[in-house]
């Protein structure tokens, strides 16, 4: 005879039965789609693969949905402590019970109060319909998720890792964090399926086309970063983490510096021909410590270049154009990255650079259309309200709204560098001139004398403009040579690193949106 | 049927390959002029051009099919 289980003995078995998660097909099902379990994935994310749960027993009275479906972790991440929340798919697809939701709320309570990052680790189907009552529209039902979210906002850094699907009212867990990290093929993000779509409005299309990860991460910009496995989301997630501090009220932590990679310096990077395109990463990659770039972003408006670097070992984000896609131009996606980048940055207290070679926003109907005055406002905006040091290089153009956009004298940087190529001007030589004197170039009839005409106005364009005389102006700071901007830029954020001012008295801004 | 298409609005300002030739992926292939800026247009794939859709100083819209390949 079996001599009967021992009060530990059954509460180890329980514990057992709940750390299993769903029925085994589930678990096979999770291998066939290059997917980890859920408890694996938090084995991998924290330091150790330590963390303590809360909540383990959720809904244990049902018998077949462990945890009710999401694990709440608190650990830690590169010894700073994290809250977690993490779908279970192999639990009703990871759909969301009454306590899976009061799990979510708990454990986002639990960031609040200690303020601390958290990270959701996301894998849901959406609602569990059966349950609707307990979790859709009552007071601490999934709405209050969302709720939570706002006003962690700013205040702890909130990570999204996408995994699975994000459905429906789900969808709006990434919307909410500051950087949606996604897996190729798996994860998605919808309002409506499919098959949903095809039912309601006639429409057939596939879910890679409609709500992939490569299509929020490249075109919508709902999502940040693009990741090939599970390992990966995991690994960004935790290099992510090591440039924020845990809470607005903290700093980021400086580590030791490292020289710049090793490559050709500013001075030949930089074409003497201002329409010529050429490479921003390689400037960028002279400037900042080796191998420091946390790119987000990378895939969306790609004529933007939005990242956080480190400089002499201190966390700073980069703003650069990128001449060599789209001339550099700024656009709709590219205005709405950069206002949100430079949120997130002054939000943690993360230094801003602004690398300038800009021929101005986009013209012509399809982007007045598309309202790109609206979204311009919005970088300017979110640069002009960012009250951490900024720094406003010129590299080379910076012409109109340009230069506005990108932290130009005006806008309170704490210094205006141009290097020896740079150009601030209402626009480029060539528009000018033909602007101004338009008429008088159709009068002159012969073309030899007419290119003449033109090109001596537009020297005359370029003496007027000419960078020594805005610098004698007092309109830029200083003018750096191309081999010193590193150091003067290392020198410059240490200075300012006691930087504290108050932007504005009121209840909160109404800017566009 | 590979199409290349133009990534912003602006003129034709250079060609630089014709019907029949074999494209690497990455390659220059046309250079668009626009908000007086050269904007380098890159096959997305190899292929062979099996036609080229614009002529130097043709207006093309974002999206326009500039070449065509095989």
């Amino acid at each position: 005879m079996a001599s009967a289980k021992t009060l530990s003995e059954t509460l180890r078995d329980r514990i057992d039965e709940i750390k299993a998660g769903g029925q085994e097909k589930y678990h096979q099902k999770l291998k066939e789609q290059n997917k980890l379990f859920v408890r694996n994935r938090l084995q991998l994310l924290f330091d150790n693969g330590d963390y303590e749960e809360d909540g383990r027993f959720a809904n244990y009275q049902a018998g077949d949905l462990p945890a009710d479906g999401v694990v709440t972790a608190i650990g830690k991440i590169n010894g700073q402590t994290v809250c977690v929340m993490a779908n279970d798919s192999t639990i009703k697809a990871g759909s969301w019970g009454a306590r899976t939701v009061e799990k979510i709320i708990r454990i986002q309570e639990t960031a609040e109060k200690l303020k601390v990052p958290i990270l959701y680790l996301v894998d849901s189907a959406g609602a569990r319909i059966t349950d609707q009552l307990q979790m859709f529209p009552n007071r601490r039902g999934a709405g209050k998720i969302f709720h939570n979210q706002v006003k962690l906002s700013g205040m702890v850094p909130q990570i999204c890792l996408l995994f699975g699907p994000s459905a429906a009212g789900g969808a709006y867990i990434p919307a909410f964090c500051d950087i949606v990290i996604m897996v190729d093929q798996n994860a998605s993000m919808y309002l409506g399926s499919p098959r949903m779509a095809e039912k309601v409005i006639g429409e057939k299309v596939s879910l890679e086309e409609m709500g992939g990860a490569r299509m929020h991460c490249s075109v919508s910009g709902c999502g940040d970063m693009l990741v090939y496995s599970e390992e990966e989301a995991i690994n960004a997630a935790q290099k992510y983490l090591s440039y924020f501090p845990a809470n607005f009220q903290a700093k980021p932590i400086k580590v030791e510096g490292k020289e710049a990679k090793e490559g050709r310096g500013l001075e030949d990077i930089i074409p003497k021909n201002q329409n010529a395109p050429f490479d921003m990463y390689e400037c960028i990659d002279s400037l900042i410590d080796n191998g420091s770039l946390f790119e987000i972003k990378r895939l969306f408006a790609p004529e933007l270049v939005t990242g956080l670097a480190r400089m002499d070992g201190r966390v700073v984000g980069v703003i650069a154009n990128q001449p060599k896609v789209k001339g550099g131009v700024l656009f709709v996606d590219s205005a709405d990255k950069a206002a949100k980048f430079i949120q997130l940055c002054d939000a943690f207290h993360i230094p801003l650079l602004f690398l300038s070679d800009v021929p101005g926003f986009m013209i012509g109907t399809k982007v007045e259309r598309a309202g790109i005055i609206r979204h311009g406002a919005k970088l300017i905006a979110a640069m002009s309200s960012a009250t951490v040091p900024k720094i406003s290089v010129i590299v080379r153009k910076a012409y109109g709204a340009g230069l506005y956009a990108m932290a130009g004298p005006a806008f309170e940087p704490d210094c205006c560098i141009a290097l020896p190529t740079a150009q601030i001007a209402v626009m480029g030589p060539e528009a000018a001139v033909n602007a101004v004197y338009s008429n008088k170039i159709n009068e002159i009839e012969d073309p030899k004398e007419r290119a003449a005409f033109v090109q001596q106005k537009q020297q005359e364009y370029k003496e007027h403009i000419d960078i020594y005389k805005l610098a004698s102006e007092l309109i830029v700071d200083d003018i750096v040579s191309p081999a010193k901007l590193r150091k003067v830029l290392l020198d410059r954020f240490a200075l300012y690193e006691t930087k504290e001012i108050t932007f504005s008295v009121r209840k909160h801004p109404v800017y566009p949106v | 049927m590979k199409e290349i298409t133009a990534s912003m609005a602006g003129t034709v300002l250079n060609i630089m390959a014709t019907t029949g030739d074999d494209v690497t992926e990455g390659q220059e292939v046309l250079m668009l002029e626009s908000m007086k800026m050269e904007i380098p247009v890159e096959a997305s794939v190899a292929g062979k051009v099996a036609e080229v859709r614009v002529s130097i100083g043709d207006f093309v819209n974002e999206g326009d099919i500039l070449i065509t390949l095989e």
